[in-house]
């Protein structure tokens, strides 16, 4: 870990003359999803010196990476053997780093199949508001010994300390794959996705907008080419699947192009987290469901109250996750009791409020 | 220590017990019906451990709530007069988790016993704590569908426990283990207060918390329902059982079915005195001649059952596999498991007693394990039997010894530490899947620094901060690690240069 040592010891310094000061400092990997969450503030703390794979024993099924690998140099490596990253992380741009894709936490179309980002956390080393380097985890698949700080770590948006590095599982390419799609309106598709998930089906991403599902099969040749002559539809082209479901992943299709415009005139783009077998919302705007039902987006001019309200009464919750005006809060607010704990749980981390402050909650 | 000064510690403890009782069983009469409350003598003796039977303590009194309401209103009693809580489940731990707290209430969670909905379309059950882990899935069978993870324990052990430890199974590799099944925990906080982490759907607001609470052994929140994903059942599963001559061979077979791309359903390893021990006990026509036996399963679709235990036959053969077995029908994949799933039991015939290690180390170190383990016999004079949950590298040696010689109850946990400690040289873990509990709290002082040990302390306290939920269990404190005396073996990023011990 030589190679890591000298940009490691100058994070230090760099968060010990913040805490001195008290100054805010924001955690920059890549800068790809600074969108994302409440606004950032702070002096930028650049991650991208300490970069690269520390390790990767393919037959372990274990990488780990420092916080500031591109994305991209990460998923090439993994792609040179054969194995991937299972929960397909979205790549807004060619920038993204391996620390940006565990603290924002998202997943892209397998997630439903294949797990989120945290899903695949086995360890992390941290570094926290004290200034101290820590480890959590590991780089093995089973381990329990005692609290799991690392999964905490995913998805938090950097407020509770710098990711520095991280041990992920990875997995196996599937060897097959396949697309089908099926003109079906809203409520008929979640009803034949609903139907379909409780079948031993090798589904891995499921997407519908504007009347048309989309279904992906991968896994064992015979097993997708089983499910391809059950399920009926229409078998698209290879490589119009691939351009399909990496420019959902990548938030690069038609429907995001729209959103993003729709957002430059003012509208929002939110992201809505319901339980399978919920059925369509009644939203004013456009909508494109993944993950079987279970990830809405959703671009147009419903009221922030109203998104807020049919996510809540489905049993789920809503992001803004692009719009000019975030007045009204990125995420759902929390009850009182877990606004306590993340409170709490802020100030073991990092005493002094020096990372990312407000970037997920306004006061956190 | 001085013989007085241990008489002196009993009578104060005494003394303590004697004070802290009456105020108890007072204050919780007042919110629990006469038969939700046991304070007599010999309504608490069975409570007195749970699946770590070597370590036993009685509790000032045992809550047995049976409404939400109830279980609040014990919390506040208890957080009020500043007594510590023990949540209790089945009882089924192996590391002591819910070893009671003798100044302490244990809490039996075993009348939240209720699976309350159950949806076929969303793929999901809402379960009471109490639920038994097999039962969810017994629910869960009309609709073609299963709860995944199955600790051996499933039977017995409940769906509380699982996520309390995040236990694990046979079946982890391909389905994950409890972490990856659940979506939701509501429970109640230190103070009383109801709380809810994760949701219904695939993700929460907020910080994930959920994470956190999976696997916290009781120490952060008392967890009453859970929401668990289900999943369809596969259509068919055939097992290979796969002989090897000597363990690196055994465990060279292992890394190359992985690096073939191929996630087995379950791959599990037994080593020659284990074979033998099973074998005696099932009769499931093991090869005793082997040094390591493989079982690895597929399941899915009949066609992808097939081409995925081609693959696996080929990998086997190749990497030196002197006999293979595959199952042709339901009855003998069960007998080639069977051996396996009886492993515990038919240790507990050879010897009249046993310790079972549990920790996990990359799968390329199983043969120095196992051959490190065969030194250790020597060393300590004991014998250790061995299974392990090769596919993810998690062990489970049985060292055998007799409880009624003190010596070999020693040489038997110094045994067990050395394993641990050496695990966690190989880059592992002390604990895969049982839980730190009281068991390994000496083993966590290798496994994590000073500072990494005061952060999960200080994790506890955002959640619990009187400290009342657990006390003691799974973080040892700085004294203790102290007097323990082992150093800190640092992983992953080291600090600075400056810092490294070896």
């Amino acid at each position: 870990m030589s190679a890591a040592a000298p940009a490691l010891a100058r994070l230090v310094d760099q968060v010990q003359g913040a805490r001195r000061a008290q100054a805010a400092l924001e955690i920059v990997g890549g800068g790809s999803k600074r969108f994302y969450g409440e606004a950032p503030r702070g002096e930028p703390l650049a991650l991208r010196e300490l970069s690269g794979i520390s390790s990767y024993e393919p037959e372990e099924l274990v990488v780990t990476a420092r916080a500031g690998t591109p994305l991209a140099e990460l998923e090439a490596a993994l792609a040179a053997k054969g194995q991937c990253l299972p929960f397909e992380p979205p790549r807004f741009g060619p920038h993204g780093t391996v620390g940006g894709m565990v603290a924002a936490g998202l997943a892209g179309p397998a997630r439903a199949a294949a797990g989120s980002v945290r899903d695949h956390v086995l360890g992390v080393t941290l570094l926290n508001g004290r200034g101290e380097l820590l480890n959590f985890g590991g780089r093995v698949i089973k381990n329990v010994a005692g609290y799991d700080v690392s999964r905490l770590m995913a998805g938090s948006l950097g407020v509770l300390g710098i990711i520095c590095e991280v041990s992920l599982k990875v997995m196996p390419v599937l060897p097959a794959s396949a697309t089908l799609r099926f003109l079906l309106e809203e409520r008929a598709a979640l009803g034949r996705l609903d139907e379909w998930g409780g079948r031993p089906l090798p589904i891995t991403a499921s997407s519908w907008c504007d009347g048309s599902l989309s279904v992906r099969l991968s896994g064992a040749r015979a097993a997708v080419a089983d499910a391809v002559r059950s399920l009926g539809g229409t078998v698209l082209a290879p490589a119009l699947a691939d351009a399909f479901w990496t420019g959902l992943r990548d938030h690069h299709d038609e429907f995001f192009g729209a959103a993003r415009a729709a957002v430059a005139q003012g509208a929002a783009l939110w992201r809505l987290s319901v339980p399978h077998g919920a059925g369509p919302l009644d939203l004013p705007g456009r909508q494109l469901l993944e993950w079987g039902g279970a990830q809405r987006w959703l671009y147009g001019g419903a009221p922030a109250a109203a998104v807020r309200a049919a996510a809540a009464a489905a049993g789920g919750h809503a992001t803004l996750f692009l719009a000019e005006d975030r007045s009204a809060g990125v995420f759902t607010a929390l009850t009182p009791a877990l606004a306590r704990i993340h409170r709490a749980l802020k100030a073991a981390f990092d005493p002094d409020a020096v990372f990312n402050p407000g970037r997920l909650y306004p006061g956190l | 220590m001085h013989p007085g000064a241990s008489a002196g510690a009993a009578a104060e403890l005494a003394r303590l017990r004697a004070a802290g009782q009456p105020p108890l069983v007072a204050a919780l009469s007042a919110v629990l019906p006469p038969q939700a409350l046991q304070w007599r003598e010999e309504e608490l003796a069975p409570y007195e451990c749970d699946g770590l039977t070597a370590y036993r303590e009685r509790p000032l009194c045992v809550a047995l709530p049976e409404t939400d309401a109830q279980l609040a209103a014990v919390l506040r009693v208890c957080h009020a007069l500043e007594v510590p809580v023990v949540a209790r489940g089945a009882g089924t731990g192996l590391s002591g988790g819910a070893l009671p707290h003798r100044l302490g209430l244990t809490l039996s969670l075993a009348r939240f016993n209720r699976i309350l909905a159950l949806d076929p379309l969303a793929r999901t059950a809402v379960v009471q704590c109490g639920v038994r882990n097999l039962a969810i899935s017994e629910a869960a069978a009309p609709h073609g569908l299963y709860y995944a993870p199955d600790p051996s324990s499933q039977i017995a052990c409940t769906i509380g426990g699982n996520v309390a430890e995040n236990a694990g199974g046979v079946h982890c590799l391909k389905y994950g283990l409890t972490l990856h099944n659940v979506l939701r925990v509501k429970g109640y906080t230190v103070e009383g207060e109801a709380v809810d982490f994760g949701s219904a759907g695939l993700d929460a607001a907020g910080l994930d918390l959920l994470a956190v609470i999976l696997g916290s052994e009781g120490m952060l929140a008392v967890i009453t329902e859970v929401t668990v994903r289900l999943v369809p059942r596969p259509v068919l599963a055939r097992c290979i059982a796969a002989s090897f001559a000597d363990v690196r061979s055994a465990g060279a077979a292992v890394a190359a079915i992985i690096a073939a791309g191929i996630i087995p359903a379950g791959l599990e390893m037994m080593d020659k005195p284990m074979t033998a021990a099973v074998e005696d006990f099932v009769h499931a026509g093991y090869d005793l001649g082997a040094a390591a036996i493989l079982l690895c399963e597929s399941d899915g679709t009949p066609a992808e059952v097939e081409e995925e235990i081609d693959r696996m036959v080929e990998v086997l053969r190749t990497h030196g596999a002197t006999r293979l077995e595959v199952s042709a029908d339901e009855a003998q994949r069960v007998r080639l498991w069977s051996g396996r799933k009886n492993a515990f039991p038919a240790s507990g015939r050879i010897s009249p007693d046993y310790i079972c290690m549990d920790s996990t180390i990359p799968r390329r170190r199983l043969a120095d394990m196992l051959i490190a383990i065969e030194q250790m016999q020597h060393k300590y004079a004991l014998r250790c039997a061995n299974v392990f949950h090769a596919g993810d590298g998690n062990l489970h040696p049985l060292i055998l010894f007799d409880a009624n010689d003190p010596d070999q109850l020693r040489r038997a946990e110094r045994f067990g530490a050395e394993i641990l400690e050496l695990s966690v040289a190989f880059g592992g873990t002390i604990t895969g899947e049982h839980g730190v509990g009281v068991e390994k709290l000496n083993s966590m002082c290798v496994q994590f620094s000073a500072a990494e040990r005061a952060h999960m302390l200080a994790v506890k306290r955002a959640f619990d901060p009187a400290g009342l939920l657990n006390p003691g269990k799974v973080v040892p404190t700085l004294q203790r690690c102290a007097e323990y005396g082992k150093m800190h073996v640092s992983r992953g990023l080291l600090p600075f240069p400056e810092l490294e011990r070896f």
